[in-house]
């Protein structure tokens, strides 16, 4: 009888943490979300207006210029600037990404271990730390303010940790494979995109997805390596609302939800395969 | 038939350096040489508006200034104490988080996709929900304080020195926490059955199970998401950068954000990179460490080559 209240008992704390759990993780982002539907004065009224009374898509007309009045920051093409430097800069990760994680998961050479910790380190250094030699480069070389610029810095950043995924999406498939498939007449490069490859299909395709967040929410080196709506990418726009002297929330909020809504879907897809090859590529090495 | 001589490229021995080369190349102009670069500059008093500064060698002046400089030690001391706190938080909320969500049988699959969903936010995004969500005037938490009547004021929670870095650690651990849950839930998962019926039947309580079976077995998953933290907990810069620019009056100024303040704001790009070598040296202390921790572990599990 004690048993099972006291089981009782610690099935509804379960629940219990677990709603206040999803309480903190959902109410800040569903905030934001409302206040992307609703005028910007119904933000500011006191006493809170907690439901929106006359919600509308206002403000998503607004910052893309629909309609009378536009507001001055130019969204539609911080848009297109974030998708174009975040789809190229994942395509030429992704190459190189195969590249290197089939030498090593498939090879064995020496300073393998050394290689490895140099590429995870390489990716270590902060954005910002980085941001510095990197501007006065790319300023030399008129490399600011555009889009190539960007491309090359996240290609560099998404390479090691491509690499570490397609590492070990490409160890779970047995090696035997592609041998068989070899001694069949195969040629390496055969047998890799007859066997290999589209058994790592779907693990390729998370590690690009990542590779795209990456790029997607980078601010600190975006934020100095741009200028202008030559490049500017979504990020660094919405710090533009700051910078005015009363803070557009509903405008800045529409901008928030039009950064996430992409990022959202795209984890949907990819969940199950990114926590595998996380934790297979790290525990097995 | 004689034997054609392959040309080296062809060879197998070369062929994972081959495979390689591209990574390496691309790490080598984007990283390296920049690193390299703003090593020099770091020795050089160089100021963005004045070009010719770039070949005044000035020594060890930078490093010595910046170590003499109360200001820096007190934002690298914050970026310490900010590290630790969130990192250790993030653990053992994640690690609460992971045994709890282990534990729902219903709706688990539903929970752990939320539980990814600040994972994927834009460290800029989190920092602007929180800055929102702490505003004075406006933020929710202060009105649904005043609603709840807890306060009859307007808390200035971007504004105290304790409170705006408690704003700060808080959005931080919010975003981050989610990394060690989903590889701790992960682990749980792939976590042998029988030791620990083992364990019970033998007489083990709860908390011996705990702490002498699960715990070893989850050691390397910790590792690997202190690893992946460690890689980027620069992205806090962000985070701050919105939230409070490392204001109010520089109370909440961390290693980086004080390196953007003198680099691009006062132009001082050598003494900004003799910081930015500090921080780089932080960050690689902090991913070397975890780093040979999990490889470690690896070899404990028996996985590693």
């Amino acid at each position: 009888m004690e048993g099972s209240i006291r089981k009782r008992v610690g099935a509804v704390a379960t629940w219990l943490l677990t709603f206040i759990l999803m309480i903190i993780i959902c109410v800040p982002g569903l905030w934001v979300i409302l206040t992307a539907f609703r005028p910007n004065g119904e933000v500011l009224a006191k006493p809170p207006v907690w439901i929106p009374e006359n919600p509308g898509l206002g403000n998503f007309a607004k910052i893309f210029g629909f309609g009378g009045d536009q507001i001055a920051i130019p969204v539609s093409a911080y848009f297109a600037n974030s998708l174009i430097i975040a789809l190229t800069s994942t395509v030429i990760a992704l190459l190189i990404g195969m590249s290197g994680g089939y030498a090593f998961a498939r090879y064995r050479f020496k300073f393998k271990n050394g290689l490895f910790l140099g590429l995870m380190l390489s990716r270590t250094v902060p954005g910002i730390a980085l941001s510095l030699p990197v501007f006065m480069i790319w300023s030399r070389i008129g490399l600011i303010d555009a889009k190539m610029g960007l491309i090359i810095v996240y290609v560099a950043m998404n390479v090691p940790f491509t690499i570490w995924l397609i590492d070990g999406f490409f160890r779970q498939i047995p090696k035997e494979m592609s041998e068989a498939a070899q001694v069949d007449g195969c040629t390496r490069w055969q047998a890799f995109w007859k066997i290999e490859f589209p058994l790592a299909k779907s693990g390729i395709a998370s590690a690009g997805i990542f590779a795209f967040l990456t790029s997607w929410n980078e601010y600190a080196l975006a934020s100095n390596l741009t200028r202008s709506t030559d490049s500017k990418t979504l990020p660094v726009g919405l710090m533009d609302f700051t910078a005015q002297f009363t803070i557009d929330w509903a405008g800045m909020s529409a901008m928030a939800v039009i950064i996430i809504v992409p990022a959202l879907i795209l984890t949907f897809l990819v969940q199950k395969h990114l926590i595998a090859g996380l934790t297979f590529g790290g525990v097995k090495g | 038939m004689a034997t054609k001589r392959v040309p080296f490229w062809q060879r197998e021995k070369y062929t994972p350096y081959l495979l390689l080369l591209p990574a390496f190349l691309i790490l080598m102009f984007v990283v390296l040489l920049p690193l390299l670069f703003s090593l020099y500059t770091s020795f050089t008093g160089y100021r963005l508006i004045r070009p010719e500064s770039l070949y005044d060698w000035v020594g060890l002046r930078n490093y010595r200034r910046i170590f003499t400089d109360g200001d820096f030690w007190s934002a690298f001391g914050r970026t310490i104490l900010f590290l630790t706190i969130a990192l250790n938080l993030e653990f053992l909320l994640g690690l609460g988080i992971a045994l709890l969500i282990n534990k729902i049988t219903w709706g688990q699959r539903t929970l752990r996709t939320i539980m990814m969903f600040p994972m994927m936010f834009s460290p800029i995004l989190v920092g602007y929900q929180f800055k929102f969500v702490f505003n004075d005037n406006i933020g929710i938490l202060n009105n649904a304080l005043y609603a709840l009547g807890l306060s009859d004021g307007a808390i200035a929670w971007l504004v105290d020195k304790y409170l705006a870095m408690f704003a700060i650690i808080f959005a931080e651990v919010w975003m981050s926490t989610s990394v060690f849950a989903i590889l701790l839930l992960a682990g749980l998962f792939a976590m042998p059955r029988d030791p620990l019926e083992a364990a019970k039947v033998d007489g083990c309580n709860s908390w011996q199970v705990f702490r002498h079976i699960t715990l070893p077995f989850l050691m390397p998953f910790v590792f690997i998401a202190m690893t992946i933290r460690s890689l980027d907990v620069a992205r806090a810069y962000d985070i701050v950068d919105v939230m409070t620019g490392g204001g109010p009056a520089g109370r909440t100024e961390l290693l980086w954000t004080m390196i953007a303040r003198t680099g691009y704001d006062n132009a001082r790009m050598g003494q900004a990179n003799a910081m930015a070598y500090v921080s780089i040296l932080l960050s690689i202390a902090f991913t070397y460490y975890f780093f040979t921790k999990l490889l470690a572990a690896r070899k404990y599990m028996g996985g590693a080559e």
